[in-house]
């Protein structure tokens, strides 16, 4: 073969060649998909705020604030509204808790403080057990699917059920003053994953957390606060 | 050499997977769905037949002592391309496959095709054998991929077979991924030596 | 997060080998006899705490002020590459019988994917350097741990029958297998 003989010339510059060639090549695909990788990155959002919030016509991300939290965190809030009227606001908020490592989520709290709905960012938890946060905490009747068996058939021949064990796991809809988001183990009013408690634990601790950085925002923006305050009383009683 | 059986051999004969036991790292890692080994299969295929092109076109220009450094150099950029492009535009899958993406890089299929066939050959041939490779990868990693999913979750590619409360969970996690690969290795060893 | 806290995990809950599928080759390959086992966990707690140290400062002195991380995969592993060589020339002249210990597994770790594997994890977690010197002696003590025992485990198994279809990778595997369900025990932990 004729090979370029390996004196320490011939290395030196065969690598820096390879080297420059290679480096101006990816910082021209870099160039290529430094947008679209933007774009997927704001789409994924937009698609969760979307899916916790009712139908908005603002853009919520350019609207986004931070909101510090009492352990250190700062929470992302971005307000929905339509025709300039508020309709939710969806957060970001997290939990250091989890069974695998950090719990972020996104929820949907309507103006009036119940929760609409939420979606599962980020988790590191068990596949099968703590991975099912994703549609456990749902009303029943989307996710009757997961929490039984995936088919119906089987579901039949193997007379599996669809009940959800009668539990009270879904958070949506739900209003925070009156219903305690802790896990049933725990004294609070929702039950936790077959299994996954340390899951389900993080998982409603990220909600609370939200939860609460919504009841400041309502706190300094007066629309809403009197409003607030009523259900809050309501719910003590 | 034939040019059919050149691509064929990485399928069974020369399978990397479940005969060479090269790539064990991506293979193990990422092959929880079938979906994700598929994924990961086509990414290591697309790395495998750029750089065997590479290699085989520049094989000739390159000192005989600085031949590993430049083909991993030219294996790291088509990586990094395919890292770039895929959170571009598969940015779940790119997600679901994580640290494993830049750990193509140091598959020891790619360096070893390009080691032991391209800076051998042509082109045309590196490209078969890159391609034949590269799909036999992929091939054996949808298959534990598959069994893991179906024997876990009840799910093939996502959809469900059975009850997911017959599922054995163990074989979507950590220890599953090694004991399934096991049995299959052992059932592939059977076949082998049938035929 | 304390330094504990990071340390039990990447030797038990995170072990790199069984539950984050690093460095499976030479787990599988230089497994056979303990004596072995310990001469590659030596070399690669060796490199992969100096490669995460020279990763670290090239990822916060180089690739993040120029706004280059695109570039961080090829230069960790050309870094990697060269590391592995230099240490193998520096170890040569400096200790011997170090070099005659650990020698022939140098060449074996460019490959090694834990060493990029725990490089990447170091700046993905944003550790400072205390913190990613921790984790990478960690993970290689995690490395160890597991190669060792598998080592124990595949010494006791070359004295038993075992049926024809299953010897050799099938049978590692399984065993292989065993062990991950053993360290899953450790889960929860932290």
């Amino acid at each position: 073969m004729g090979k370029t003989e390996s004196s320490l010339s011939n290395m030196a510059l065969t690598l820096i060649t390879i080297t420059l060639l290679t480096g101006a090549a990816l910082g021209y695909v870099y160039k290529l998909t430094e947008k679209p990788v933007a774009i997927a990155k704001e789409k994924k959002q937009q698609e969760a705020i979307r899916l916790v919030v009712p139908e908005f016509d603002n853009n919520p991300a350019q609207e986004m604030y931070l909101i510090p939290t009492s352990d250190g965190d700062s929470l992302k809030v971005f307000p929905a509204k339509k025709e300039g009227k508020k309709v939710g606001c969806a957060i970001e908020s997290i939990s250091h808790n989890g069974f695998g490592g950090d719990v972020k989520i996104m929820v949907g709290i309507l103006p009036d403080g119940t929760i609409y709905n939420y979606q599962v960012l980020e988790h590191k938890e068990t596949p099968g057990l703590g991975t099912k946060m994703t549609t456990w905490f749902k009303p029943s009747e989307e996710d009757n699917v997961s929490k039984a068996s995936g088919n119906a058939f089987f579901n039949w021949l193997f007379g599996i059920s669809n009940n959800s064990g009668g539990g009270n796991t879904s958070i949506v809809g739900v209003d925070p003053t009156k219903t305690k988001l802790e896990v049933s183990a725990d004294g609070g009013d929702i039950d936790a994953i077959t299994a996954a408690t340390i899951s389900s634990r993080a998982f409603l601790e990220a909600v609370r957390k939200a939860w609460y950085a919504y009841t400041e925002i309502v706190d300094t923006h007066s629309s809403a606060t009197t409003k607030e305050k009523n259900s809050q009383e309501g719910g003590m009683q | 050499m034939n040019q059919w059986s050149n691509f064929t051999k990485g399928f069974f004969k020369e399978n990397p997977v479940f005969v060479m036991l090269l790539g064990m790292c991506p293979t193990l890692g990422v092959t929880s769905s079938a979906i994700n080994g598929l994924g990961m299969g086509l990414a290591t295929t697309f790395v495998l037949v750029m750089s065997n092109i590479v290699v085989a076109l520049v094989k000739d220009f390159i000192p005989e002592k600085v031949r590993i450094p430049s083909f991993i150099v030219i294996i790291a950029s088509f990586v990094t391309i395919v890292e770039m492009v895929m959170q571009a535009w598969l940015p779940a899958l790119f997600e679901a496959l994580g640290l494993f993406i830049p750990l193509i890089v140091v598959n020891c299929i790619v360096l070893g095709r390009a080691e032991a066939f391209a800076s051998k050959n042509s082109v045309g041939s590196s490209i078969i054998d890159g391609l034949g490779m590269g799909l036999g990868f992929s091939l054996a990693l949808t298959i534990l991929g598959t069994t893991r999913e179906l024997l876990g979750s009840g799910k093939a590619f996502g959809l469900p077979i059975f009850s997911e409360s017959y599922g054995m969970l163990v074989f979507v996690l950590a220890p599953g991924a090694f004991i399934a690969l096991g049995y299959l290795i052992a059932l592939i060893n059977k076949i082998r030596r049938a035929g | 997060m304390t330094y504990f806290i990071i340390i039990i995990s990447a030797i038990f809950v995170n072990n790199i080998v069984l539950s984050q599928f690093l460095g499976i080759c030479p787990f599988l390959g230089v497994s056979k006899k303990i004596s072995t086992g310990l001469g590659m966990t030596g070399a690669v707690t060796f490199v992969m705490v100096i490669a995460t140290i020279v990763t670290y400062f090239i990822q916060k002195l180089i690739l993040v002020p120029f706004g280059i991380t695109f570039l961080q995969t090829i230069s960790f592993i050309l870094v990697i590459a060269a590391l592995v060589q230099l240490v193998e020339i520096v170890l040569k002249k400096v200790s011997p019988p170090l070099y005659q210990a650990l020698g022939v597994f140098l060449p074996l770790i460019t490959t090694n994917c834990a060493i990029l594997g725990v490089a990447i994890m170091t700046v993905n977690r944003d550790f400072n350097l205390l913190e990613a010197v921790v984790f990478s002696a960690s993970s290689a003590i995690g490395f160890g741990l597991a190669l060792v025992t598998f080592a124990g485990i595949r010494e006791q198994l070359e004295l038993v029958e075992i049926p024809k279809g299953m010897q050799g990778a099938p049978i590692a595997l399984l065993v292989a297998g065993i062990l991950a369900m053993a360290f899953m025990g450790f889960a929860g932990m932290v």
